[in-house]
């Protein structure tokens, strides 16, 4: 199997993808409502009990509210996968003669395409309610582009995820145990320095703060922190590391699982 | 002839589910095997090893003279699979289905929309290739799916349950666009519950039940192992079935079944033309008016209710369930 058939394969996949993702259009912008509602919530309710000292909390958290959102829609490169093996679309792909891994990057590649959408819906909520980019245009791309590959790393979690899944509802579940736990345990809407000793050092070394703080000082909204955990005082560097371990241990792990699960 | 696909004791447990027990069959060059049995007995999962999708505990399998389980790959390219349930993209359009199948078999952009043109034209879909899969009837989807597994005009294929599901129109419909298949010379691996089916499109039928053949051959065969003829007796109202069945119990070699709504008695025999006359002569003496008569060879139908009675009925529901999961 030559390199130039696995490009085409998953060519083939991520146009066929982007096809049905550009024909449920819908889905992709109810699925921003909720990250839209949540927030306007922080913001006029929670944000109006919070101090940020040196930013106000919209701006502060409209990038925790970027975060998240890139987050939960890279659960949809599980739910796209869990779908194609119910419908047994995982199965015709298995019976041709395709590279295997194609199928999972023909699945990511469009997934992190549609979150460009996702990402521009939000960014654009958030200049409403108050939010600036006040870096130069290249650290503002850099930031968008650090969220883009943050989600596809992301994507890569949920994939293995996916392939592991029995059946969408368990899917689901595990898939929320991911989330929570990863978004709330970091500086995504409130600073690490006021939780409880034990609390701080994992929220500080969580990829997710990591990612925040980068987006942070990319779009100029606050400079890294001076002191605290190693993530937090070089965020850009921690999460570009983030990134690539998360990489060289899911891609491999995910397509192990595709092939030995489905045809288990 | 050379045999186009062979299983050699494969054996695959689910957990506690046995699903393949040592099974083993083979099919010629360009002949069709039906391969029958109840819900549960290993149908799909035979498919999913020969069709590369599952890896067995143990056994061998090999398609065109490739090991299944060395090669994969290479298999992959001469097999078409079409799977028990029609797995074609509903947010696509019939053509847009079959293009990208067609790029997947690296036939390119041009050749992969010719090829999509052209199935869609024989399998009578050119009128509706524009529109979404979404909205097509099952007959329609299974024709969509059947195309599919062509697009690389492979020289075999497997069905699973081609027409499960389907209404009797469809399930006519589809049964010639296969029989045009197989007269093209494409060896076929089919798996079927109808025995109609069976009948209809296969040289040769393995009836497997517990992850194992139970019985294997032609349908003349199958129904003539089986051994003897069946009467058909028909009285003229409800009250003579029971003493209909009384007298004639004795000429009976096997379980007398009864049609209440029709008051038909079908009574296996050793040799119906000899049975006949002493049937009636023992209804008439027993004063049961017989209304019809008819000898004829065993159905299908008992053949594989003989052959599936034999071993305790099991659940359907184990291998069903883990092949989903799978």
């Amino acid at each position: 199997m030559s390199i130039a058939y696995a490009i085409n394969d998953s060519l083939a996949l991520t146009h066929r993808n982007l096809v049905k993702n550009l024909r449920n259009l819908t889905i992709i912008v109810w699925g921003a409502f909720v990250p839209i509602l949540t927030a306007l919530l922080y913001a006029f309710v929670l944000g109006s009990a919070i101090e940020i000292p040196g930013v106000s909390y919209r701006e502060y958290m409209v990038v925790g509210i970027l975060v998240n959102s890139v987050l939960t829609a890279s659960t949809n490169t599980a739910v796209g996968i869990g779908e194609d093996m119910k419908k047994g679309l995982i199965d015709r792909f298995r019976s041709l003669p395709i590279a295997q891994p194609s199928v999972l990057i023909g699945r990511t590649t469009s997934d992190v395409l549609n979150v460009v959408l996702t990402v521009a819906l939000m960014a654009l909520t958030g200049l409403a309610i108050g939010w600036r980019i006040r870096s130069s245009f290249l650290d503002a791309l850099a930031g968008f582009a650090l969220l883009l590959l943050f989600a596809y790393a992301a994507m890569w979690i949920t994939a293995w995820i996916g392939v592991r899944s029995k059946s969408v509802e368990v899917m689901a579940n595990s898939l929320y145990l991911f989330l929570m736990p990863l978004v709330f345990v970091s500086n995504a809407f409130v600073p690490t320095t006021g939780m409880p000793g034990w609390l701080r050092p994992i929220a500080e070394w969580n990829p997710v703060s990591a990612v925040v703080s980068a987006c942070r000082v990319l779009f100029g909204n606050m400079p890294p922190a001076t002191e605290g955990a190693w993530p937090m005082v070089n965020p850009i560097a921690a999460t570009l590391l983030y990134v690539a371990v998360i990489l060289l241990i899911f891609v491999p792990l995910a397509t192990r699982r595709f092939k030995k699960t489905v045809g288990q | 002839m050379t045999e186009a696909i062979v299983a050699e004791g494969l054996t695959k447990r689910f957990g506690d589910v046995v699903a393949l027990d040592g099974l083993s069959l083979s099919v010629k060059e360009g002949t069709v095997l039906g391969v029958l049995g109840p819900n549960g007995a290993g149908k799909t999962t035979t498919v999913r090893v020969l069709a590369t999708l599952l890896r067995p505990d143990s056994g061998r399998a090999v398609v065109n003279g490739v090991d299944v389980l060395a090669n994969p790959m290479a298999v992959r390219r001469q097999i078409g699979l079409s799977g028990q349930y029609a797995a074609v993209d509903e947010d696509l359009t019939a053509q847009e289905n079959l293009e990208m199948i067609g790029r997947l078999y690296h036939l390119g952009w041009g050749a992969a929309r010719k090829r999509a043109v052209e199935l869609l034209e024989r399998f009578d879909l050119a009128d509706v290739a524009g529109r979404y899969v979404k909205g097509f009837s099952g007959g329609m989807r299974r024709r969509v799916d059947l195309a599919c597994a062509l697009v690389a005009k492979p020289s075999v294929l497997f069905l699973d349950e081609p027409t499960t599901g389907l209404d009797p129109r469809a399930r006519v419909g589809l049964w010639e666009v296969i029989t045009e298949l197989v007269a093209q010379g494409s060896t076929l691996l089919l798996t079927t519950q109808y025995l109609e089916e069976a009948d209809q499109l296969a040289d040769r039928i393995a009836v497997i039940d517990h992850g194992r053949v139970i019985a294997e051959g032609t349908p003349d065969k199958l129904k003539y192992d089986l051994g003897g003829d069946r009467l058909e007796l028909t009285v003229a109202s409800a009250s003579d079935v029971t003493p209909a069945r009384d007298a004639i119990a004795r000429i009976a070699n096997g379980d007398i079944t009864v049609d209440e709504e029709i008051h038909q008695l079908i009574v296996p025999v050793t040799n119906g033309p000899e049975a006949l006359p002493a049937a009636i002569r023992l209804l008439d003496d027993a004063n049961v008016t017989v209304i019809g008569t008819n000898v004829r060879r065993p159905s299908l139908d008992e053949v594989f209710f003989a052959l599936t009675a034999k071993t305790p009925e099991v659940a359907a529901e184990p291998e069903l369930a883990k092949e989903a999961v799978a």
